[in-house]
């Protein structure tokens, strides 16, 4: 599905990502985890194309193609999508209008013809219920005014509108209360087939009793430091990260 | 600041005295008031406080050094009607009774200027005093043959009125369409003014309206303006606003290399309320300037006004806008807002508020901003696969409809939405 090799990106001066490797295939969930500033949502923004970070080193396939000479719109047209940690606001552009607009744009680029407008609103109530969003904030300006919980959700229901390959849920766990959190992640496991796959960043064990990793990662001043299966979130959550920040920090000095 | 005052207004008054008849529905106490200080101030520079970022002086002498007043006749409008309104047609200043509608509704009384008797002659010249500026000076000495409108009392029109001024020269011509519009009390209009310029030549519009809106009494009035780059345009509306009366105006510009809006509400009695909303798109060189003054002479009354922008190329945008609170305004209610876009480097925005308050109880606030188009959202639209021109124009649309959607009147609505989105 995606092959990332060597990745290096930097912030104006600053080099945030060192190189980092990755290989996910169809089918599986890898959770990526780190303390803050590790560079686990600047990994997340350079796979989706935020031109703020500018990649010095390192490729990425996806499906073949070389991912990194895509613009943003292309890699979601191909079928990358980010789940943003902090959703946009986007007044007098309504959520419906928003959504037609992206599923006939990546439609048009695979060469297919608009899809109807009946189809389209029955795809918008089937996955509306997946993430038990109100049927009134369709009609609403994207994301505005929207509680913590609802972006969130909105989020999921964009993902659930694209059907994307792979989806990237940049800390979407992070201020949701517990309900919201079973929610988004039911909506996830709904979605998961053996077609797709996810990448989870998260600070937290709790979204992974939900979303069950096939891989856990930990990143750790822009390298991922240690691998495993989803028994490394537990013992991470018991020890914290202390360990590995004393283990790297040595072992680089 | 004492402006310096250069020739172009002589040279206006020259070439315009030479091809026209005198104006015989203004007395001429008032024509000789209007050339004296025509001739005192002249034409604004610049360096007149009031038209800093509108140099009209400058226009003047750029853009028409030969004012040849070779202005066409015009056989059919057909195609700029709406299909629901009573169309009123103007032509190079003066009321066109061929082309207008019969005005077959009840309580609607219309009469061009030349035809009025002593007492509506009298009415020219109430609310636009011909010593407070340049332009309504210009006007009043060489004014179109315009009409005088008005509705009953108590009569409440079913259908919008279409007032349509139509200019067309094939030459650089100069013209100065005027009208006086009544609402008797307690009745209510819907009035949309849309100015448009068919001709091949560049035409100067000097356009001046004086609105009484009486007791209870509602206006409900849309400005269309959008003349092309041959159109070039300065606009004076002087309301005056009864007890309980409603003036709501939307003024969208879509075109017009040179468009000055000068907008002065008087909120001349208790518990009125006006509001003022305006939309602007320029391109190229064009320059779209609001002037407006909300003048809250009275207690209880309200006011609203929310102004946006979007200017790119080499393009220009003022709004400046003057709030007066009297002192006997007290528990007045006065709010502007003024939000602008920037699409490139060489565009510029000017804005303004002056806010002059003498009363103590009262409630204004006033808000600006300008900026580029909001990068962070343009990624969040690519991200869902949406393409930076379509993502572009989602973000503009909705920016414009914010003042596009008040439009009331269906058919303009999406007329103008239409025209601005083919242009994005």
């Amino acid at each position: 599905m995606i092959s990332i090799k060597n990745l290096h990106a930097s912030i104006g001066e600053k080099e945030i990502l060192r190189g980092i490797n990755l290989e996910i295939k169809a089918g599986e969930i890898h959770a990526v985890m780190g303390p803050n500033g590790s560079g686990k949502s600047t990994l997340a923004s350079v796979l989706a194309g935020r031109t703020d970070y500018e990649v010095t080193q390192g490729e990425v396939i996806f499906n073949g193609k070389n991912l990194l000479d895509l613009s943003p719109e292309d890699r979601a047209r191909e079928g990358l999508f980010l789940a943003f940690q902090y959703p946009v606001e986007i007044p007098g552009v309504s959520n419906i209008n928003f959504l037609k607009t992206a599923v006939n744009e990546i439609r048009a680029y695979k060469g297919q013809e608009d899809m109807p407008a009946k189809d389209f609103l029955a795809l918008v109530k089937e996955k509306q219920k997946l993430v038990e969003l109100d049927g009134k904030l369709a009609n609403r300006s994207v994301n505005e005014g929207f509680s913590g919980g609802e972006k969130k959700r909105n989020e999921i229901f964009q993902m659930a509108m694209l059907n994307p390959k792979l989806a990237i849920l940049d800390e979407t766990d992070s201020g949701l209360d517990i309900d919201a959190l079973r929610i988004v992640a039911s909506g996830v496991n709904a979605l998961k087939s053996k077609d797709n796959a996810y990448i989870v960043i998260t600070h937290y064990q709790r979204l992974l009793d939900y979303i069950v990793p096939d891989f856990v990662h930990i990143l750790y001043n822009g390298k991922i430091v240690k691998s495993g299966g989803k028994e490394l979130a537990l013992e991470l959550e018991a020890k914290g990260y202390d360990e590995i920040k004393e283990k790297f920090e040595s072992l680089e000095s | 600041m004492i402006a310096e005052k250069t020739n172009t207004a002589q040279v206006i008054i020259d070439k315009i005295s030479s091809t026209s008849s005198k104006v015989n529905f203004i007395d001429n106490d008032k024509l000789s008031k209007a050339l004296l200080y025509l001739e005192n101030k002249g034409i604004p520079t610049n360096k007149h406080e009031e038209y800093k970022y509108c140099n009209v002086d400058g226009i003047f002498k750029k853009e028409f050094k030969n004012i040849e007043q070779k202005l066409n006749s015009v056989t059919d409008i057909n195609k700029y009607k709406l299909n629901n309104a009573l169309t009123i047609v103007v032509v190079n200043g003066n009321y066109s009774e061929k082309l207008s509608d019969k005005l077959i509704l009840k309580g609607l009384h219309l009469n061009a200027f030349s035809n009025l008797d002593n007492d509506g002659k009298n009415l020219i010249g109430t609310l636009a005093n011909v010593e407070s500026d340049a332009f309504v000076a210009l006007n009043t000495a060489f004014c179109g043959d315009g009409f005088h409108l008005k509705i009953a009392d108590n009569e409440q029109l079913q259908m919008p009125i279409h007032i349509l001024y139509v200019s067309s020269a094939s030459a650089e011509s100069l013209v100065n369409p005027r009208n006086i519009i009544e609402l008797g009390k307690n009745s209510e209009a819907t009035i949309i003014e849309e100015q448009i310029n068919i001709g091949d030549s560049k035409v100067f519009t000097n356009f001046l309206s004086e609105k009484f809106i009486g007791e209870n009494a509602k206006l409900n009035s849309y400005t269309f303006q959008n003349e092309g780059n041959n159109g070039y345009s300065v606009n004076t509306n002087n309301i005056t606003l009864g007890r309980y009366a409603k003036y709501d105006n939307t003024t969208i510009t879509l075109s017009g290399t040179l468009v000055r809006n000068n907008h002065q509400v008087v909120l001349a009695a208790q518990n009125c309320e006006a509001h003022l909303n305006g939309f602007f798109s320029t391109k190229s060189n064009q320059l779209v300037d609001n002037h407006t003054l909300m003048d809250h002479q009275m207690p209880n009354c309200e006011s609203n006004e929310l102004y946006k922008g979007i200017v790119n190329d080499k393009s220009t945008g003022v709004f400046n806008g003057k709030i007066f609170v009297r002192r006997d305004a007290q528990k007045t209610n006065a709010y502007q807002s003024s939000k602008n876009i920037l699409l490139s480097d060489d565009a510029t925005i000017n804005t303004k508020p002056q806010l002059e308050i003498y009363a103590d109880d009262v409630k204004c606030s006033h808000g600006t901003s300008t900026g580029k188009i909001d990068e962070a959202a343009v990624f969040y639209l690519n991200a869902r696969g949406i393409g930076r021109e379509s993502a572009k124009k989602l973000l503009l649309n909705a920016f414009a409809q914010e003042v596009i959607n008040k439009i009331e009147v269906e058919e303009l609505k999406e007329k103008i939405l239409n025209l601005f989105e083919n242009e994005l």
